[in-house]
């Protein structure tokens, strides 16, 4: 009796279970790459993957982005190495695109006056959950777009992209990325869709909480390169790598920066390096930053080579995500699973992702072209798809 | 008058030659975008200059401004440079 009880007890669970994973929204993972975009289907235990793509083939993709208001339209800013920058729209999961019909673009100079122009689009964020069909854009060089169509048609947005001291703190292409300055971490707060954060390499971060008609600088707190003279109350001289707002808590900010990790619980205007807690051996120098979506105290980092020449690479060869539990009073370091040894990777600012499942997962894709997965937060990796092309960004979506 | 179409531009045409018509290259192209949405984009920036990577010839010769008059008989050719990996 005890036997059977057993087993029918094993069948219920089994049972549930599965009904469980039926009812489990299906994650899906957007990989945007140098050589086109992949999205990633998982089954509801997220074990196995299903690669749909490539998607644009041989077009430089810099994000690929689901619309969390409908879980059905998708957008990608794209450009080929030869062609101007566009976005691709698709409302059905990607089955078919559509290219915007006025992509980001700068106005055109006054006679006489030379005018920028748009390289690519770099970031792409939804507005807020109510504000149906609002995107923003960030491109390289440095501009802020808006769209109010969801995608179709793009104009520039505030004063930032004209104004002579964003201008000057924006520097030239000299002064940017490698492969051109960028504004990206567009930021909108969820209580207050006049509140934005935004994140320029170089030039420091900012918000608004007029809708863009003024800006404010946020870089108390930040350190800037030592040893140069540089003045850290100049915006110029500071470079945000990524800025993220908690989900369950839009009053903490945290910030993988050039100069280090820190963190700033609003209203206070003074970040606080919490990247001094980390091993003086790995440095807290990086790209990305991923938040829990739910806990505000946790958050991850994944660490890159900041010495010498910058070689921007996991510190020893030895790839490690690192995650706080306390709001960066202390670290962990995640490599269960990773390479041990002679793994020279490089994850850009984009390139790192969570989902928001029960059991939250994290996401990282290099630049050698293999998307790993971190279960159980980050403590468990596994790589999910590899012989890709050099990944630029990852995102995590939950589609209808 | 005849436009042929590099192979990057072949997802708005779907053909290597069209036809457009302009009393200039900057007509032309405004011509051509009406036919294809968003092909002059790709082409010209948004302050009017020929991409860093694209050429235009006439009659086998370079353009290097939109304000190139064209006749009917012309041809114009664009073409994608190949550089990069």
């Amino acid at each position: 009796m005890a036997v059977t009880r057993g087993k029918r007890r094993k069948a219920v669970s089994a049972k549930r279970r599965s009904a469980r994973a039926r009812s489990a929204p299906r994650t899906i993972v957007l990989v945007a790459t140098r050589k086109g975009a992949w999205i990633l289907h998982g089954d509801a235990a997220r074990r196995t993957w299903r690669a749909d793509g490539p998607h644009f083939l041989g077009h430089n993709v810099s994000h690929l982005v689901l619309d969390p208001r409908d879980g059905r339209t998708l957008l990608a800013a794209a450009k080929t190495g030869h062609l101007g920058p566009t976005v691709f729209r698709s409302t059905d999961l990607g089955k078919t695109w559509k290219e915007a019909a006025k992509p980001p673009a700068f106005a055109k100079a006054p006679e006489g006056q030379t005018g920028r122009s748009v390289d690519h689009t770099f970031w792409l964020a939804p507005g807020r959950a109510q504000d149906k069909d609002l995107w923003y854009a960030g491109t390289s060089p440095q501009g802020l777009f808006r769209s109010l169509d969801g995608g179709v048609t793009w104009e520039p947005y505030s004063i930032i992209n004209d104004d002579p001291q964003f201008r000057e703190w924006m520097g030239t292409v000299q002064d940017g990325t490698p492969d051109g300055p960028k504004l990206h971490s567009i930021i909108v707060d969820p209580r207050d869709g006049d509140h934005l954060y935004i994140g320029m390499s170089g030039g420091g971060a900012h918000e608004t909480t007029d809708g863009g008609r003024t800006w404010k600088t946020l870089i108390k707190g930040l350190d800037v390169v030592e040893g140069f003279g540089f003045d850290p109350a100049k915006p110029t001289f500071h470079d945000p790598h990524c800025i993220r707002m908690c989900a369950t808590n839009p009053d903490r900010l945290y910030q993988q920066n050039h100069c280090g990790i820190y963190r700033l619980d609003r209203p206070s205007d003074t970040w606080v390096r919490i990247g001094r807690a980390m091993p003086k051996t790995v440095g807290d120098i990086g790209f990305p930053m991923v938040l829990h979506p739910r806990d505000p105290d946790v958050a991850w980092v994944f660490p890159m080579d900041g010495t010498q020449v910058w070689p921007r690479t996991s510190p020893g060869g030895k790839p490690a995500a690192y995650v706080t539990r306390n709001a960066g009073k202390t670290w962990q370091r995640l490599d269960a699973g990773l390479p041990k040894s002679q793994a020279w990777w490089t994850v850009k600012r984009q390139s790192m992702a969570a989902d928001a499942c029960d059991s939250v997962a994290l996401y990282v894709g290099n630049t050698q072209g293999e998307l790993w997965m971190g279960r159980d937060e980050g403590r468990r990796w596994s790589c999910i798809a590899r012989h890709l092309p050099e990944i630029y960004a990852v995102e995590t979506a939950a589609p209808n | 008058m005849k436009v042929l179409i590099p192979s990057a531009l072949l997802s708005y045409t779907e053909r290597s030659q069209t036809e457009a018509s302009g009393a200039t290259l900057a007509a032309l192209l405004t011509d051509l975008d009406q036919q294809y949405t968003g092909i002059r984009f790709r082409i010209i920036d948004e302050q009017d200059r020929i991409r860093r990577h694209i050429r235009i010839f006439v009659n086998g010769e370079q353009a290097r401004d939109l304000s190139q008059p064209l006749a009917a008989a012309d041809e114009v050719v664009i073409v994608q440079a190949l550089s990069g990996g």
